[in-house]
């Protein structure tokens, strides 16, 4: 670090001495990035250990592979990451379409009483957490009480039994998943649109630009910032599930989870259900440094395109 | 100018596409806002609808008068200890946990948001670093419980929600957009960077601020992950909680049983599921419109770096 500072000709000593209140106010967060994320860190050689809890992490004697080779025994680990990314792509594709093409469209909107109720409504869903969100799933696809049914059976078709179809979850989840976070991601869209020069859409109109080619040539190209900064991020969690999603919809029903089951839900059931703790360490860690490969390489062939989309 | 923009727009005739744009958007978005929010109002009928209809009919797609019911309300509060204790628990938890976050956010945000910071982007990253790489579920898991003691207790609640980078991205962006002459000028008149952060960037914040303490008020009130994790104490459930335990098993059912005296059979279980999971959400919903103005101004994302 001191080498890097004498380059840049501010001297270590110089800066904290010129901003020490500037660090001061920085070390609480510090703290707590060094204690909740870099200590566990360290945590990852649990891995190759067989847990012993009077050893705890550091000290429980080491085991190898043989926490990764159990891992692979169990013959999941296919099944739970092709789940976490399939469903992880369709998200991030469909969350970009979605939230950025309902920004769009709500800038467009002249009425503004429409806008505003409108919006209020799309972000809703955000607003629960996903145990509500799990019951609303009940009150609507339950085999025998559900709305979902009654609808389908005074139309005279015949009732779904949504929680013995597992084929049919990958659409659930994914239309779950749109439906709470749509609202949300809009708003980040709608910022920026919000931030965009407005002369620039003004000076089109007197060129005689139509909506529909302000919206392509203009609008859109000028959100790719936005998008790229939360289609990087997805990237980045592309092997993350989100747990509470899918641990509150599908509730832990063993019948659902070739298509449900997530890493996220894999590692947890690991952990607290079996207390395994040394191979569900292992499954962790094969996750982070998957989602860090992922991440690093995305990043930089962003950085290559075009450095002003790069994350970092 | 933005404000003459939209005046002028208003004035001039729609052109046809424009008048097109506008009638695809509110078809699609008004037909989207009312997915949105039809599982609410299902939820809402569903627990003021009499148990014997509910059981026999399912739940109704329509509210009916002949049905209607607030037996399950009722049940619901008629011990509303657990009730009171699990909103107390939240209530509180939400409280001092949204302000701590703020404040982390806002301050790291603003220090990293300082041009004349020169080691702001190596902060930054080693933030940053902590979202592309961790220990996963498991070391996290065992140092929260063996050795920062969190079982059975609040800090438990609290602390795992405290900061997120997110946060602290969305306050950097938004406080580099501040003039970087406040900073300079009330430099040059003595103020020191504490001074200057609480008196002069945090009141320009407001936007900023409002759209934080409703993200951080709603992860903390929403959470049920770290209750589930850490807290075996009925006393201490959070409301997310409780609600997933009544949802979760007819166990807790029997329980709810025990505790207001009646026989199981007689207990309105589907409706009450439906009214627990209205109380459980409604007073975080009504928070929206108090900060919704100032969403679209607070949620600008930027750079990492910068």
């Amino acid at each position: 670090m001191g080498k890097e500072n004498i380059k840049t000709k501010t001297p270590f000593m110089k800066v904290i001495k010129r901003h020490w209140l500037l660090l001061l106010m920085l070390l609480p967060s510090l703290l707590y990035v060094i204690i909740f994320s870099y200590v566990p860190m360290t945590g990852i050689i649990l891995a190759f250990k067989r847990y012993q809890y009077n050893g705890g992490i550091y000290f429980s004697p080491w085991n190898g592979l043989n926490n990764f080779k159990a891992l692979l025994i169990s013959g999941k680990l296919g099944m739970v990451t092709r789940n976490t990314l399939l469903y992880n792509v369709a998200f991030i594709f469909l969350g970009v379409v979605f939230e950025m093409g309902s920004a769009i469209l709500l800038n467009e909107l002249f009425s503004k009483w429409f806008k505003k109720i409108s919006q209020s409504l799309m972000f809703l869903p955000y607003f629960i957490s996903w145990v509500v969100a799990g019951a609303i799933m009940y009150n609507i696809f339950n085999y025998e009480k559900g709305v979902f049914n009654h609808v389908i059976t005074m139309l005279g078709g015949t009732a779904f039994d949504l929680y013995n179809t597992p084929a049919a979850w990958p659409i659930v989840i994914i239309f779950l998943r749109i439906w709470k976070q749509t609202g949300y991601g809009s708003v980040v869209y709608l910022a920026a649109i919000t931030g965009l020069d407005q002369e620039m859409f003004e000076a089109a109109s007197i060129d005689g630009a139509s909506a529909w080619q302000k919206i392509k040539y203009l609008t859109i190209p000028s959100l790719m910032p936005t998008m790229m900064i939360l289609v990087l991020l997805g990237i980045g969690n592309i092997f993350r599930g989100d747990f509470g999603l899918f641990y509150q919809t599908v509730r832990s029903s063993a019948l659902l989870q070739p298509t449900t089951d997530v890493i996220d839900t894999y590692v947890f059931r690991l952990l607290i259900d079996n207390g395994d703790i040394g191979v569900s360490a292992a499954a962790s860690l094969y996750q982070s440094v998957l989602c860090f490969i992922t991440i690093m390489i995305s990043n930089a062939l962003v950085k290559k395109a075009n450095p002003d989309y790069a994350l970092y | 100018m933005a404000k003459e923009v939209i005046v002028m727009n208003r004035k001039r005739p729609m052109s046809r596409d424009e008048v097109a744009v506008n009638v695809v958007g509110a078809v699609l978005i008004g037909l989207f806002a009312l997915i949105c929010v039809i599982p609410f109002y299902l939820i809402i009928i569903a627990s003021f609808t009499s148990e014997s209809s509910l059981i026999k009919n399912g739940y109704p797609l329509l509210p009916s008068l002949t049905n209607f019911s607030i037996e399950s309300y009722q049940l619901s509060l008629k011990n509303p200890v657990a009730i009171l204790k699990a909103y107390g628990t939240t209530i509180g938890v939400t409280v001092v946990g949204t302000f701590l976050a703020v404040l982390l956010a806002t301050m790291t945000g603003y220090v990293l948001s300082r041009k004349d910071f020169p080691w702001r982007n190596k902060f930054a990253f080693f933030y940053f670093f902590t979202t592309l790489f961790n220990g996963g579920l498991v070391p996290w898991y065992l140092l929260c419980v063996r050795y920062l003691n969190f079982k059975n207790n609040f800090t438990g609640l609290i602390l795992p929600l405290m900061f997120s980078v997110w946060n602290m991205i969305i306050a950097k962006s938004f406080m580099s957009g501040l003039p970087m002459e406040i900073t300079e000028s009330a430099k040059i008149d003595g103020a020191n960077d504490l001074v200057i952060f609480t008196k002069l960037i945090i009141p320009l914040s407001k936007p900023l601020i409002a759209t934080l303490s409703l993200f951080s008020a709603l992860a903390y009130w929403n959470d049920w992950y770290n209750c589930m994790l850490y807290i075996t104490d009925e006393n201490k459930f959070t409301l997310q909680y409780y609600l997933q335990r009544i949802l979760g098993s007819a166990e807790a059912m029997r329980i709810v049983a025990e505790k207001s005296g009646i026989a199981l059979p007689s207990i309105p279980i589907e409706s009450m599921k439906m009214a627990m999971t209205v109380i459980a959400t409604g007073p975080i919903v009504l928070l929206y419109p108090f900060v919704q103005r100032y969403f679209v101004k607070g949620l600008t994302i930027g750079a990492v770096k910068g």
